[in-house]
């Protein structure tokens, strides 16, 4: 019965969940009239802050901001949102190698602010050579892709080692996860990544070598005969994803390259939506980030399409499945 | 042990029991009450009356504790002379509250915390929701009508 030390935290995300957006919102959302309008509509909605800047960026920034104050209000033990923060992380860490082996002093932002672990830290390692101060899943590759940086300056092959350990490090978390929501996620991010791995290798004609060196094993995809297909086409890909229970996959593919952006995420949404239902356990508060993370992607994909004039239609295209 | 002992014990157990089913069934849909009025203090009533329906099971085992007292004279003053038998059969009388009354508290508890979670989402389904947790309170009174019945009928 331990599962009930978030009863607390679940019940006051069902409350909050009221206010997330619906399908019908987001429609309200692409039937304004224009740019300006949105802006209106989203502060209508009590996005962004009151008295803060009344750029979209801004509104945005703050909305992310507010999930993680929800979180650390809650009073849970922030390690259970950790996995959350892997792609950020090793984003992080792939700026910090970057920066420092290139001796880029730009002073710009690279970074990614908010994710427990200070961008700082990571590059003060990474200058220092000082690994062993970086979580253990990430000394490893880290170590690799300052050597790969600094003997061959090949950014992609740093890029591509970096990727795969993001991967390799969500997937270990999800297996060590007690939790099946995290287990789920993990399986979702893993099986999705190597999925587009595929769809883009095959696109651009990269070899057998090279997806091996980005794809992670996940229970499941055969990544073997998920490479094989990739060589083969987009048919053969289409038709091992048919043949392996992501028939949707393979009829977004078959639809649109922005079709298949969109199922990746709604996957996710619906690998999260039985924890609506769930009234115990952490599950429901990772399901809320990810419902909020996919809602704020969603809302910047509209203002984006609003900005550049796009029809309607198009935007409905690209807008994701909503949680509630 | 003499009877009195046993007819005690069984008192004890009643409202011990059925207190921690209780305890524990208020505390965690408390828990769960609270979450919702920090984000709708207007759903204070509603989550409240969640709260208190697995606090039945604590006021059934006292009512058992109380009748079992009577029947063996310690409210009045004077403890009557029981024998074991009489004392072990009350002891066996007052168990189906007490078992009952811990098991039922602690699931009609979580029960609460599901319903608080249809209130917070759906509160025009208050009515729907209060149904899930008080089906469980029937077992409790099925055991209190038993525990009753029995403390009841022995001759002591």
């Amino acid at each position: 019965m331990s599962d009930t030390k978030y009863a607390y935290a679940v019940a006051r995300i069902r409350a909050m969940e009221v206010s997330l957006f619906s399908a019908a919102t987001i429609e309200q959302l692409i039937a304004c009239k224009s740019y300006a309008a949105c802006l209106d509509f989203l502060r209508e909605k009590g996005w962004g802050d009151s008295e803060g800047e009344k750029t979209a960026e801004a509104i945005l920034e703050r909305e992310e901001e507010k999930i993680w104050e929800v979180m650390r209000e809650l009073s849970v033990d922030q390690k259970n949102f950790e996995v959350l923060f892997y792609q950020n992380w090793f984003h992080n860490l792939k700026a910090a190698i970057k920066k420092v082996c290139t001796g880029d002093n730009d002073t710009r932002n690279i970074y990614f602010e908010g994710t427990n672990m200070e961008p700082e830290q990571i590059e003060r390692a990474i200058r220092e050579k000082d690994f062993a101060s970086l979580p253990e899943f990430m000394q490893e590759v880290a170590q690799e892709a300052v050597e790969t940086m600094l003997h061959s300056a090949d950014g992609q092959l740093c890029d591509c080692m970096i990727d795969q350990a993001t991967l390799r490090a969500i997937m270990q978390a999800g297996k060590k996860s007690e939790n099946q929501v995290i287990k789920a996620y993990a399986e979702n991010t893993v099986a999705v990544a190597n999925i587009k791995i595929a769809v883009r290798s095959q696109k651009t004609g990269k070899s057998k070598d090279f997806m091996e060196r980005s794809m992670v094993e996940c229970d499941s995809l055969n990544i073997q005969s998920l490479m094989m297909a990739a060589l083969g086409g987009q048919d053969a890909i289409c038709e091992y994803l048919t043949g392996n229970g992501y028939g949707e996959a393979a009829e977004a593919l078959k639809q649109s390259p922005s079709a298949f952006e969109r199922w990746c995420d709604n996957r996710m949404i619906q690998t999260m939506k039985p924890q609506k239902s769930n009234p115990f356990s952490v599950g429901p508060l990772v399901a809320y980030v990810l419902a909020r993370e996919n809602e704020i992607k969603t809302v910047r994909i509209i203002l984006t399409c609003k900005q550049n004039d796009l029809a309607d239609d198009a935007i409905r295209e690209r807008v994701r499945e909503m949680y509630v | 042990m003499s009877g009195i002992v046993w007819a005690l014990l069984g008192a004890a157990a009643a409202v011990i029991l059925a207190g921690c089913g209780s305890a524990y069934g208020v505390g965690v849909a408390g828990q769960a009450a609270s979450g919702v009025v920090t984000e709708d203090p207007s759903k204070f009533a509603k989550v409240l009356i969640m709260q208190l329906l697995p606090g039945t099971q604590g006021i059934y085992g006292l009512l058992v504790a109380f009748l079992t007292l009577s029947k063996i004279g310690i409210l009045g003053g004077g403890a009557a002379d029981i024998s074991v038998a009489p004392g072990l059969l009350i002891f066996a009388a007052c168990l189906p509250i007490g078992i009952v009354g811990l098991v039922s508290g602690m699931h009609q508890g979580r029960t609460s915390v599901a319903a608080i979670g249809i209130v917070a989402k759906k509160p025009d389904q208050f009515g729907k929701a209060m149904l899930f947790p008080a089906m469980v309170e029937t077992y409790a009174i099925l055991a209190l009508l038993i525990s009753i019945l029995a403390v009841s009928g022995i001759q002591v």
